[in-house]
């Protein structure tokens, strides 16, 4: 078939419902509303159904909540890059913060996990987004790096000076109370964030929060203070990060320096490339797609890294879009071949 | 001295911007030499000059947008020298940039969401106190219907990227009204017009000027600005050269020598 489109070309449409939904008009039909939650529900109902799936299998359970902690990154690095204009590599440090605070506030102040995962998350964001304040006037590449150099620091300064445990990290954190909840708790977390993101997006302040990012002299004109709104954002981002370090640091009873390993930072980024940037879906799919091949790599040993490259090049070279892009795409439009 | 005399003489009004001394060198190129003036409340102040003259480096220094090598600034009585931006907009001075800076992809009238989310836009309620009664979306297209963006054509919601200049510099001028100005800066609102949006461009200023707008407006359409401008300020080479009635600058030696003597003149009047 798609060898002989001589004197045609491809012609995309936009399929009917998807042009009125996208403006006032109301929706008519089962048909319309259907095709209008089905990815939703899909997603919704498949991560809500992927921890019973793997009740048979502890490991891949362990994987599974590796993946959503991934994926919380991968979603706030989502937002600032595209939607605030700060390129971050802070994840590590997130999850660092996270990870720390909660195990000290369980093991030094005797706080139940159910206080630890909400304080470490909330206090967490105020610690990064204060330590990452005096950057927040620096573009691009610079924040990157900057806040790439942050974990860095944190894990050295920790081992050099031997406070929090040291190399030995603390120890005896509290456990979850079953492995439900574990599952449920980040699943949940995942979704409600998800779709909460999504929604304050289109709001209003997200326009605001597009605006520091494509055009920051107009915000400035416009009387809104661009600092606020970068502080604001790097909060977000930073709290989802410490979110996933709290709950981490519960899983595995531990919070240690290789909490701030680079691998919080890298692999969020490859996943919002292959899932789509700038949709925040897209990045949770990347991350449902990166972890899992990352893990059945472990066979390979050392080629693992190698073989993961590979995977992603592959990635950014045929599909640049983003699979969430891609997807939404086909799902939106027809297309056909017509005679030019 | 000068404070105590306005108090003696209520009719008198207290400027509302003044600019005392201001200097600014890039490099070594000196912006802006001791330019000083006042505005008063319901003045529309022309200034005028050559190119690169240094007027929109005036605008930037007044408005917060570079930080000036001396001199002092303040809007109503209040020193704003060395403040930020957002700060000085939320005071009510707000200004246009030369080269248009509208969000591209959104639709015009979104463009005015994000003004209207300023502080000043939610206690004010943006232009004429609009915004307490609508959405935000009701008010900003409100607003561009005002000046000129035809309701019944679709106009305030198409794409900022498929308007025409007339639109986009009308755009930047709603951004102004939906933060409830006291004073707009225009930076060359009417340069890159056709006749006829220029036709509806000049009552526009004048309605504005109408309903208490302070307006400060560089320009290089000379034949426009002097029917509007109450005074004149003209610049050259950093420095102001002359200021007066559009009579009395049109009239100056070294007005006519800087700016009128060479060939631009017959382009502009
Ligand atoms: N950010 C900057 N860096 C370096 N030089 C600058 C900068 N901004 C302005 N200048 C210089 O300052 C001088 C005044 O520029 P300015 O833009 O204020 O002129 P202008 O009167 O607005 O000109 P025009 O009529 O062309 O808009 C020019 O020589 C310009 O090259
Ligand atoms: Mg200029």
């Amino acid at each position: 078939m798609a060898r002989h489109h001589e004197g045609m070309r491809k012609e995309r449409l936009d399929r009917g419902i998807k042009v009125r939904s996208d403006g006032v008009y109301a929706v008519g039909s089962w048909r319309e509303m259907a095709f209008l939650l089905a990815p939703r529900l899909v997603l919704i109902l498949g991560l809500l159904a992927l921890p019973l799936a793997l009740a048979q299998a502890p490991y891949w359970q362990k994987v599974l909540s590796i993946i959503c902690i991934y994926a919380l990154l991968a979603i706030g690095f989502d937002f600032l890059a595209h939607f605030v204009g700060l390129v971050s590599l802070g994840g590590a440090l997130y999850i660092g913060v996270g990870a720390y605070l909660a195990a000290l506030l369980n093991t030094e102040l005797g706080l139940p996990v159910w206080a630890t995962i909400p304080l470490a998350t909330v206090l967490g964001g105020g610690v990064c987004t204060l330590l990452l304040w005096p950057c927040l006037p620096l573009r691009g590449v610079y924040f990157a790096i900057v806040s790439l150099m942050f974990p860095l620091l944190a894990s050295r300064i920790i081992e050099a000076l031997d406070v929090f445990g040291g190399t030995d990290g603390v120890i005896g954190v509290a456990g979850f109370p079953g492995v439900w909840v574990e599952q449920y708790l980040l699943v949940v977390c995942l979704l409600l964030i998800l779709f909460g993101l999504r929604r304050l997006v289109n709001e209003d302040v997200g326009l605001v929060f597009r605006g520091v990012k494509d055009n920051d002299q107009a915000v400035k004109a416009s009387g809104i203070n661009i600092t606020t709104f970068k502080a604001l954002g790097v909060f977000i981002a930073a709290s989802l990060g410490c979110l996933g370090g709290a709950i981490l640091a519960h899983i595995y009873n531990w919070a240690g320096i290789s909490q701030f390993a680079l691998d919080f930072s890298i692999i969020p980024i490859a996943a919002t490339v292959v899932g789509g940037g700038g949709t925040l879906v897209g990045p949770v799919i990347g991350c449902l797609i990166l972890v899992p091949i990352s893990e059945l790599l472990r066979d390979f040993g050392t080629l693992r890294i190698a073989v993961y490259a590979l995977i992603l090049m592959a990635f950014i070279v045929f599909k640049s879009e983003g699979l969430m892009s891609f997807g939404a795409r086909k799902y939106n439009q027809s297309e056909s071949w017509v005679e030019i | 001295m000068a404070a105590a005399r306005a108090q003696m003489s209520p009719d008198q009004a207290q400027p509302l911007l003044s600019v005392r001394g201001l200097n600014k060198t890039f490099g070594g190129v000196q912006a802006l030499a001791e330019v000083s003036f006042e505005v008063r409340p319901g003045d529309i102040l022309g200034v005028i000059g050559p190119n690169g003259s240094g007027k929109t480096t005036l605008v930037n220094a007044i408005t917060g947008f570079i930080k000036l090598d001396s001199g002092r600034v303040s809007f109503q009585g209040r020193d704003i020298t060395g403040w930020a931006p957002h700060k000085i907009v939320n005071r009510g001075l707000t200004r246009t940039f030369q080269v248009m800076r509208p969000y591209f992809s959104l639709p015009a009238f979104k463009n005015l969401i994000v003004p209207l989310f300023s502080n000043r836009a939610r206690r004010t309620g943006g232009w004429r106190g609009g915004g307490r009664l609508g959405s935000r979306d009701t008010v900003a297209v409100d607003i561009l219907e005002e000046i000129g963006f035809e309701r019944e054509s679709y106009v305030p919601y198409k794409v900022a990227s498929s308007l025409p200049t007339g639109y986009l510099k009308r755009l930047e001028l709603a951004r102004c009204l939906a933060l409830r100005p006291e004073l707009i800066i225009c930076d060359e609102v009417f340069s890159g017009l056709s006749m006829s949006e220029m036709a509806s461009m000049v009552p526009l200023m004048e309605k504005l000027n109408l309903e208490g707008i302070t307006l400060i407006m560089v320009e290089h359409r000379l034949r426009e600005l002097f029917r509007l401008a109450t005074r004149v300020l003209v610049m050259n080479f950093g420095a102001k050269i002359a200021e007066g009635t559009p009579e009395e600058v049109m009239a100056d030696e070294q007005v006519k020598e800087a700016y009128f003597g060479s060939e631009e003149v017959y382009g502009y009047v």
